[in-house]
């Protein structure tokens, strides 16, 4: 150094002072410009408005999701769809009826509200047990951690639809919770998001093991912090990324899997919607009405996409190393 | 400057009557263990061995020795990051061994690490103010936000880092900037006794000589004690007041640096320092000693002395006596060896 100048104020001209920006606010800002992410929440945003919004629109058009008009059953959709035109339909029934004349497009609309309540509520009790007894496991091994590990393994290893089952069938279908909170779709959430943590446990468990390991891990250690502080300030914000894309893995799946539910009769019950069991009914009638199948298909098919999308965006966007 | 043949700076005074830090027997072995469904412990790795050794006051101690052979996990027991198997590490008086872990933790403010690796030893979703804003935090120091950060600025701007970048992360910076970082961090909560792990190993050459600089400059300036550890002799002898030579969880000499170096005693330190480069003019030619074969498993140590497998001198006894003890041998130059009495 030629100039004994203050070379710090030197680079204060060049270099702009980088405002204090945490981690979350740096997520904001790249979801901002990322616009397949924004894309996919807008259709995700559309899909659950529509939801939310389905009495409104059932009234608007003056149909029902429940009343059967037998005389009005496989009215196609009034949009081009194989073969069929729009000069058949009925114009109050935007996509059509199903098999007993109710109107395909609401029945949808209410079937989202609960295939997607249950899916996001189930998938949000499963990571928050997942991640929790994942990390602490992985982090303190021990006797804990085999006890865990052995129930993971235990419950992987009974095939989960039959588990779903014998635990729906003991809860749901229970004469003594018939009434109480235990017999309606409640009763679905917390039995998914309680046999559905173990996939996230086992990953979340994985992770930490190798995060345990890092040295910045006996840095903060030997600075005399608490394994609390480890454990919520060096482990978890190294876990964003399996976290948020288990996240909307998990939802896809429990959407399908209360399909599968739903399909076997130990899900949501008809007359009330939900995607699957939509799905599963219609496809007596995949002849006669070929847009019975298709719609709920479609619908969550975009929703799944759509949250494996917004996942893989949101996982990005966490992680201070990608390049702006 | 050439490394090979370094310029020895004038070297502060050590008063040897002021022991920081002591260590008496201190053991780590990992256990081992083998066994379906029900396991049991079959054997232990003994990485460290029975230490005995005082670091006095602003000094630094180097701990040198192959791969493997307990240097880390030296000063990462020494720390408490590893449970001690037995032995006694005294901090100023107080056995670190037998304090509560509330009192432990009061104590890590005295003593700090600085690890090898800058890419592995900073969390890469912090920003480098946290970073080393995190130990004010742990213990309560600085409430005030505005004066944490000016003080994590003044101590940014202390390890030669443009406070500027206090809300970087990691990877927008160089390793000898993260090294930089990193002892920012250690010497946020002011500490009297800092192990050195491997600091410069990670680093390009021209890093090296600058972070060295800045450990000694620190060192003048705070009145810091450092055990640094390092397997790179000719930088050893350049920042190191008294060096202590590992082999197989055990140190064999330990002495003066300049003594050492010059007057080694322990076969296994003439190898090693014959095997430092020199410059081709250099005037004395150096006998190369060649140590055959690897370093024996710490799990499985030879029956004997610990060196006799791979030892150019050994004889009768070196197979039939237990290891031999440290013996002095000159001032303050120790050396464990059958072949070498005071």
């Amino acid at each position: 150094m030629a100039t004994a100048a203050t070379p710090v104020a030197n680079l204060e001209v060049v270099e702009e002072k980088r405002t204090s920006e945490s981690l979350f606010r740096q997520a904001l800002r790249r979801l901002r410009r990322d616009r397949l992410t924004l894309v996919a929440m807008f259709v995700l945003f559309i899909i659950g408005m529509l939801s939310v919004l389905a009495p409104n629109i059932q009234a608007a058009l003056g149909v029902s999701y429940t009343r059967t008009n037998v005389t009005a059953a496989f009215l196609p959709p009034c949009i081009p769809f194989l073969g069929v035109g729009p000069a058949e339909c009925d114009p109050r029934h935007i996509l059509g009826t199903d098999d007993l004349g109710r109107d395909h497009l609401v029945r949808l609309l209410y079937g989202g509200r609960i295939s997607l309540s249950i899916a996001l509520a189930a998938a949000i009790i499963s990571i928050v047990i997942g991640v929790g007894l994942g990390m602490v496991t992985g982090y303190f091994g021990g006797i804990v951690d085999d006890f865990v590990v052995w129930l993971i393994t235990t419950l992987n290893s009974i095939p989960s639809l039959f588990l779903l089952l014998i635990v729906s069938a003991v809860i749901i279908t229970n004469p003594n919770f018939s009434g109480t909170f235990l017999s309606g779709p409640f009763a679905l959430v917390l039995i998914l998001g309680f046999l559905g943590w173990t996939g996230t446990a086992r990953l979340v468990r994985g992770e930490t093991l190798s995060i345990r390991e890092r040295e910045y891990i006996l840095g903060a250690r030997a600075m005399g912090a608490s394994s609390g502080r480890i454990m919520l300030i060096h482990i978890l914000p190294n876990l964003i990324s399996v976290v948020v894309i288990t996240l909307a893995l998990d939802i896809g799946s429990l959407i399908l899997v209360e399909a599968g539910l739903s399909f076997l009769g130990l899900g949501v019950k008809a007359p009330e919607p939900s995607w699957g069991n939509m799905l599963s009914q219609a496809q007596t009638y995949f002849n006669k009405g070929p847009h019975l199948v298709v719609f709920p298909g479609l619908f969550i098919f975009l929703t799944v996409l759509c949250l494996y999308v917004i996942g893989d965006g949101i996982r990005d966007a966490f992680d201070p190393t990608q390049k702006d | 400057m050439s490394l090979a043949e370094p310029v020895v700076k004038a070297k502060r005074a050590v008063d040897h009557n002021d022991v920081i830090l002591r260590v008496r027997g201190l053991k780590k072995y990992f256990p081992i263990y083998a066994g379906f469904i029900i396991q049991r412990q079959v054997g232990a790795v003994r990485a460290v061995d029975g230490l005995d050794f005082d670091v006095y006051r602003g000094e630094t101690l180097g701990l040198v020795g192959e791969s493997g052979c307990g240097k880390s996990t030296t000063g990462r027991t020494i720390l408490q990051l590893y449970k001690p198997t037995e032995g006694v590490v005294e901090f100023e008086g107080r056995d670190l061994t037998k304090l509560s872990p509330g009192d432990m933790r009061q104590m890590r403010k005295q003593m700090q690490i600085i690890f090898q690796d800058p890419f592995a030893s900073l969390n890469p979703r912090m920003t480098v103010g946290n970073i080393i804003s995190e130990p004010l935090q742990i213990h309560g120091l600085y409430p005030d936000k505005k004066e944490r950060q000016g003080y994590v600025e003044q101590l940014m701007q202390r390890v030669g880092l443009n406070p500027y970048f206090i809300n970087r992360y990691p990877h927008e910076f160089s390793g000898g900037q993260r090294q930089r970082i990193g002892i920012a961090r250690a010497l946020a909560l002011q500490p009297k006794f800092i192990v050195c792990d491997e600091p410069i190993s990670a680093l390009d050459v021209s890093i090296q000589a600058q972070v060295v600089n800045l450990l000694e400059d620190l060192q003048q300036e705070l009145g810091l004690t450092y055990l640094f550890i390092a397997h790179d002799l000719s930088m050893v002898r350049h920042i190191c007041n008294r060096v202590a030579v590992m082999y197989l969880g055990k140190i064999v000499e330990m002495g003066p640096t300049d003594e050492v170096y010059d007057n080694p005693q322990h076969p296994y330190t003439q190898a090693l320092l014959s095997a430092v480069p020199q410059h081709p003019n250099s005037r004395q030619r150096r006998q190369r000693i060649i140590v055959k074969g690897d370093i024996p498993s710490p799990a499985n140590p030879p029956r004997g002395c610990n060196f006799n497998t791979r030892c150019p001198v050994s004889f009768s006894l070196c197979y039939r006596d237990p290891d031999p003890e440290l013996v002095e041998i000159g001032q303050g130059h120790w050396v464990a060896c059958h072949r070498v009495t005071p």
